[in-house]
């Protein structure tokens, strides 16, 4: 059995308090968070006409409504890009994090009867929920890519740093996921307060318009906000203009706050969820 | 040999019915602390709404033991059963547990139905602790064991019931672990899937596994385990071997049965037996009358000594010797196995005008027209008490309806 070690000792006792995450017994779930996520995936578009077309219609879909309303009506600036390409690039980032927020947010509540029946790290769910959006973050890369040969958009050594930035935008989205996740248990209030709050983070994050948009000596607040600078990072490794290195760097650094925030939290309150569920 | 399960000084602490969701909403979180600044949160000292589910609970299980833990609903079984299987942290004490622990409290936990048989297989497999490599090693003897070869790659929702849980059970009878606990999961399937089930769960025990077993099924447990615990209200009340332990918790389920057979009529009260009626958790009568904004929980414990088919428990209300109300225990008869069941049904708050009340039960097998009726088997008095939306006239008629009735002004002129 890969989950567990022969000759093994279990201790049951009250725990209470913050504790550090135990990265080895989540290493030994892995197998449970793999099939979990797959899980996901398969279930996602079942019984759907359209099937897993589904992950390129909608952010097609929506990259042409923006384009339609803020690139040819309100005319908001795109850093010189086509304002499709230029859209799109933002969305990308974006609508992976809103989803896998959203989803991780619901999904201990959704696993209620796998957190009532069965013992496994919980932090194994919401990890599967945002696990699950990868494979339509795939989908849609390479839609852009098509995209960007379509409005001869070149390629350029900037696209390197694109693995970096998507641990950034998983990072971001597993600490607000779990921490939405713990929080979503304990007050369902969070079930209607969460797409409320995506819906303001979409305004608060250049996506539908370029940071430059902003007055300089205001960027670095914009860029508090993950999300600011993970849209920006994707756009320049994309699109190949500049990094803001400065301000990419103060979003990795509140990203990495929140996941730890997030972690943290998820931990101390895990121990009741069997109970409060 | 080290003892494969000890378990030393085990408490847990549970909080009772609606103030369980006390602080489901921020709004309510706030409030109390606002109302009780200094008060640190979950902390209230001697609060009644709280009891101790398990109140301090010690035993240790040799590797190679079958133990059965015997004890009436709410007496703490399931509750040790989730604290042993780290589903639910204990509020004091310690558990050690040497070596691969399994549990399953429950068949099919995560089955999707939108997922084929196969991939459900995978997936609760992996669920209940099982690698993939093991689950694709035991594949065959699975499907062969749940009987389900031609559909096991149709979604499970297409299943039949009988199938969805033999399927299920199959997976859950071919987990491996040093020490398995398992709650009542054999009730499931047909008489004759049940006695494979049986078997299946022998071969595992004699196997030279420590197995934690809670069923209601009393001629299984005396089957399968060496040894018996009782719980009661959340204590270990015997531990010995399971013939004296099954004795010992009927002994203390009569001390509640007085008086029980007193009204019977009907010749199904040779087969089943009425043990135990409770109006909320009160055997026979409430000590003192219920207020009508609390819902009223009626329960009765029985057992048949052979299993009814189109069976079904009609839980009567009388009023001054009148039938008032009547409600069935499921929506549809369905077949009783041999052994014991609790029959529930609750009437809502602010449903009853006060009064006094008498409980009627029939139960009866459709299949061959058997029956039998306890008049008059509980009690009960709604105080007469007024609430909003709850205007009774005073101990008239049965029934309180929300909405009043309305007057109009018609003409102001008079004659």
């Amino acid at each position: 059995m890969s989950n567990h070690l022969p000759d093994q000792l279990t201790i049951i006792q009250p725990r209470s308090g913050w504790h550090m995450l135990n990265f080895r017994e989540l290493w030994a779930y892995r197998e449970l968070l793999w099939v979990l996520t797959m899980r996901d995936i398969k279930v996602r578009y079942k019984q759907t006409v359209l099937g897993a077309s589904w992950a390129i219609i909608r952010p097609v879909l929506t990259m042409v409504i923006f384009s339609v309303v803020f690139g040819q009506l309100a005319k908001l600036p795109s850093d010189g890009f086509p304002y499709p390409v230029f859209v799109y690039a933002g969305l990308l980032p974006w609508t992976f994090f809103s989803g896998a927020i959203s989803t991780s947010g619901q999904s201990l509540v959704g696993s209620a009867n796998l957190v009532s029946k069965v013992y496994f790290p919980r932090l194994i769910i919401p990890l599967s929920s945002v696990g699950a959006g990868l494979i339509d973050l795939m989908i849609s890369t390479a839609v852009l890519l098509s995209l960007m040969i379509w409005f001869g958009v070149p390629l350029t050594l900037n696209l390197l740093a694109a693995p970096l930035l998507l641990i950034g935008v998983v990072f971001a989205a597993l600490g607000v996921g779990t921490l939405l996740s713990a929080l979503t248990v304990a007050y369902r209030d969070f079930t209607h307060l969460t797409p409320f709050m995506v819906q303001i983070w979409l305004y608060i994050t250049p996506v539908i318009y370029p940071v430059s948009m902003v007055p300089k000596d205001w960027q670095w607040v914009m860029f508090l906000n993950p999300m600011t600078g993970l849209v920006e990072a994707f756009r320049a490794a994309f699109l190949g203009k500049a990094f803001d290195v400065g301000g990419i760097a103060l979003s990795f650094a509140v990203a990495v706050t929140i996941f730890a925030i997030g972690v943290a939290y998820f931990e101390r309150v895990e121990r009741r969820f069997a109970d409060i569920i | 040999m080290l003892p494969a399960v000890k378990v030393e000084n085990l408490w847990k602490e549970y909080v009772v019915g609606q103030s369980q969701d006390r602080h489901t909403t921020f709004y309510d979180t706030l409030a109390s602390a606002l109302k009780a600044p200094f008060r640190k949160r979950d902390e209230t000292i001697a609060d009644p709404t709280k009891f101790w589910a398990l109140n301090d609970v010690g035993f240790e299980v040799q590797p190679g033991e079958v133990v059965g833990i015997i004890g009436r609903n709410g007496a703490g079984k399931s509750t040790l059963l989730k604290v042993l299987s780290r589903i639910t942290a204990p509020t004091k004490g310690r558990v050690e547990v040497r070596g691969r622990l399994a549990s399953l409290l429950e068949v099919g936990t995560g089955f999707h139905g939108e997922l084929s048989g196969r991939e459900n297989i995978f997936l609760n497999g992996a669920i209940l602790g099982m690698s993939r490599k093991d689950i694709a090693k035991k594949f065959d003897e699975i499907v062969a064991f749940a009987e389900v070869e031609k559909f096991i790659d149709t979604p499970v929702k297409r299943y039949s019931s009988g199938m969805y849980v033999r399927l299920a059970f199959a997976v859950a009878a071919h987990l491996e672990s040093d020490v398995l606990i398992v709650d009542e999961v054999l009730s499931v399937g047909d008489s004759a899937f049940q006695e494979k089930c049986m078997a299946r769960m022998g071969d595992l025990s004699h196997g030279g596994r420590t197995v934690l077993f809670v069923s209601h099924n009393h001629a299984a447990m005396a089957k399968l385990c060496h040894r018996g615990i009782v719980l009661h209200g959340g204590r270990r009340v015997y531990d010995g071997k399971i013939a004296e332990a099954l004795n010992e918790y009927s002994r203390s389920m009569r001390a509640a049965d007085v008086g029980l057979t007193a009204a019977l009529s009907g010749d199904l009260r040779h087969t089943v037996t009425f043990q135990r009626v409770t109006v909320n958790d009160e055997v026979m009568a409430p000590s003192s009358p219920i207020s009508p904004l609390q819902p009223i929980v009626l329960t009765l414990r029985a057992a048949t000594s052979s299993a009814l088919e189109d069976f079904r428990v009609t839980f009567c209300i009388t009023k001054h010797g009148d039938t008032v109300l009547g409600m069935h225990d499921a929506l549809a008869p369905n077949t009783q196995p041999v052994g014991e069941f609790q029959s529930t049904v609750v009437i809502p708050s602010l449903t009853l005008a006060p009064g006094d009340y008498s409980l009627d039960l029939n139960a009866y097998s459709n299949r061959n027209g058997r029956w039998m009726f306890a008049k008059g088997i509980a009690e009960f008095t709604i105080a007469l008490e007024w609430h909003e939306g709850y205007e009774p006239s005073h101990a008239m008629g049965v029934f309180n309806l929300s909405s009043p009735g309305s007057r109009i002004q018609l003409d102001a002129r008079i004659g």
